[in-house]
């Protein structure tokens, strides 16, 4: 370029005759439905906790996150998706079959007898106890197993929306349903159970805790964490939200539109798989009709963090705080002593609030 | 980048019309033709435009003008006839191909994504990038301040990270043009850039085009609006039923006789 740089890259601020610049209060995180959702968040918090004297106390917070994380991680994945304009209804039923796969492999590979099991395990010299070769392997080859299918899972749904130009509604409904039936046939609808040296180890890391914090509460940080790191600074994460602010824009600058749409897919399963996974290791079985319609829960969290279901808004800290006021709502209801049918009521009330408020605040500013 | 004249690898064929122009031409269209089934939609039309030549091309709907330009910018290969581009003969398969030798196309709907700012507009498929340790990630101040010094140079008053979505059609279109000088394109083709937006903006975008002009930048402006097409261009091109019926510099006609020729009252000129 033959044209000098005049401004030094460090200060892009500018002043113009005619255009002035949006106050800080409406740009970026402070003008968006996560926003006001985390302050009502936070005012419920304060509410509870003068309400109940057992809301903060250390054993219902603990409560309170672990069992928001058992959802949040599903979340983020279903997130991206969110962000492309398209929705995953099979996450539910892909949380179930992923765990069913991680608990059936870490059975099978730990029965002296079965296919492939001598890799894995030997008997003992009392010729009953079961163990393991290397210990900790057949937990990893396991968990990498209902990863693995989570993966296809979402390649299919991927492929179909992006390549075949199936709607996501259509393709996800029908694959919710594939995956819950699949579930059933491989256990002839008993569902599974970890087994063998290494459900231990199992357990310790989806309901243990390190100082007080759940396990699960850890992987979702970490995991948020990342999920920031790939929205806002790679260009995976860049073309993600330009798909779904104008896929048409997107494809004519030469973003590779099937492609991201079926990474995101193949995300999204994958967090369902892994959250599937977790939720098994804490129940301490995967049964046939785990995590049903929990995509919905899912969903809802999503919307009520601020992901818009046209696509191009959302991010880990809406999902998060998505998932925690409902799980907030759920517990005041609990110490509250409210009849607990009411929860579902009220939450169809907050989505529809949190949207509605959205609404209103794009026409006011 | 490299200097745009560096690139030219003159051609003894494209001779007679480049003494015409004094410089070598950088786009050339010859016996352009073009049917769809039964229906042609060109017919044997010839084109020259020099670099900083803003050529006008004007017709009713229907006329040829949209074909001609997506012949130009890739999204469909002619019937008949061959195009040049800076030079050497060219085949355009897919629009990455135009736009991998240097033609830029700001479309009618602009093609902006309202969710992300104007930088991440500008570098939309062509991201800067760093490393950061084994990581490759975005280069968002680097990408901030080369907008910002795309947008002084076309002398727009738009943040780097403003969201497209607040911003006016004169600022929208200034992001969508700013995104063609990054590749360093040789010509710019844009369909009606002042169709949908306000008279002040009209000028703003106007000098949009002086300011590519200046550059060395070819440009091929497709508009209904007279006063625009007389105010920019260095010639006007009227097409009409798939031909070419017009070429004429800009001083040498008249809004009465364009219109004549768009209309058919006269057949050519």
């Amino acid at each position: 370029m033959s044209v000098p740089s005049e401004t030094s890259p460090a200060s892009p601020e500018v002043t113009f005759t005619n255009v002035g610049a949006a106050r800080w209060w409406h740009r970026g995180v402070f003008a968006s439905q996560t926003a006001y959702v985390t302050l009502a968040l936070a005012a419920l918090i304060v509410v509870m906790s003068f309400a109940s004297p057992y809301f903060l106390t250390e054993g219902n917070l603990q409560n309170v996150a672990k069992n928001f994380s058992f959802i949040a991680i599903a979340t983020l994945g279903i997130t991206f998706v969110i962000i492309t304009g398209g929705i995953d209804l099979s996450v539910g039923s892909l949380m179930c079959f992923a765990a069913m796969i991680t608990s059936m492999v870490m059975t099978s590979l730990s029965t002296p007898g079965m296919p492939l099991s001598s890799l894995f395990v030997h008997l003992a010299a009392d010729g009953k106890t079961v163990v393991a070769n290397v210990p900790g392997l057949i937990l990893i080859v396991s968990v990498l197993a209902g990863l693995v299918v989570s993966l296809i899972v979402g390649l299919i749904n991927g492929v179909c929306v992006a390549l075949l130009g199936l709607s996501p509604f259509v393709t996800t409904l029908g694959m919710l349903s594939i995956v819950r039936g699949l579930g059933y046939v491989i256990s002839n609808g008993k569902g599974s159970f970890p087994g063998g040296p290494d459900a231990d180890y199992f357990y310790a890391l989806t309901q243990g805790d390190v100082y007080g914090v759940p396990a699960p509460f850890i992987y979702l940080i970490l995991l948020a964490l990342l999920m920031a790191l790939v929205l806002h600074h790679t260009t995976f994460g860049r073309h993600v939200f330009a798909i779904g602010g104008n896929e048409k824009a997107a494809e004519l600058t030469g973003v590779s539109v099937p492609r991201v749409k079926i990474e995101v897919y193949v995300v999204g399963a994958l967090a369902a798989g892994l959250q599937g996974i977790i939720i098994s290791g804490w129940l301490g079985s995967a049964p046939a009709n785990m995590a049903t319609s929990y995509e919905l829960n899912v969903i809802a969290a999503a919307v009520i963090g601020g992901a818009n279901l046209a696509g191009g808004i959302g991010g880990p800290l809406g999902a998060i705080v998505g998932c925690v006021l409902l799980e907030v709502i759920r517990n005041g209801l609990v110490l509250a002593q409210v009849n607990s049918y009411w929860q579902q009521t009220l939450v169809g009330v907050i989505i529809i609030a949190a949207v509605l408020v959205d609404r209103i605040r794009a026409r006011l500013l | 980048m490299s200097d745009d004249s560096s690139l030219h690898t003159p051609n003894t064929a494209a001779g007679d019309a480049a003494a015409a122009a004094a410089t070598p031409p950088v786009l050339e269209l010859k016996g352009i033709g073009k049917q769809f089934g039964a229906i042609r939609a060109l017919h044997g039309v010839d084109l020259t435009i020099s670099p900083g030549e803003v050529v006008g091309l004007m017709g009713d709907n229907g006329a040829g003008k949209s074909t001609l330009v997506r012949i130009i910018a890739g999204n469909f290969p002619p019937s008949q006839g061959s195009i040049h581009f800076g030079g050497r003969e060219v085949h355009f398969h897919r629009p990455m191909d135009s736009r991998n030798v240097g033609i830029e196309v700001v479309y009618q709907d602009l093609a902006l994504a309202n969710n992300l700012t104007a930088a991440a507009n500008v570098f939309l498929g062509r991201e800067l990038r760093r490393n950061f340790g084994p990581l490759r990630l975005l280069d968002h101040k680097g990408m901030e301040a080369r907008a910002l010094e795309l947008f002084r140079e076309l002398r727009s008053e738009t943040r780097p990270h403003d969201l497209v979505k607040d911003m006016s059609g004169g600022q929208r279109q200034a992001v969508a043009i700013a995104r063609t000088r990054l590749s360093n394109a040789r010509l710019v083709m844009m369909d009606e850039p002042t169709a949908a937006i306000s008279v002040r903006q009209v000028e703003q975008v106007l000098s949009l085009i002086h300011r590519l002009k200046e550059q060395g930048i070819a440009v091929i402006l497709i508009s209904h609006r007279m006063p625009d097409i007389f105010a920019v261009c260095d010639r006007v091109v009227v097409m009409r039923r798939g031909e070419k019926r017009a070429d004429k510099p800009i001083a040498e006609t008249s809004p009465e006789e364009v219109t004549a020729l768009i209309t058919g009252a006269k057949e050519a000129a």
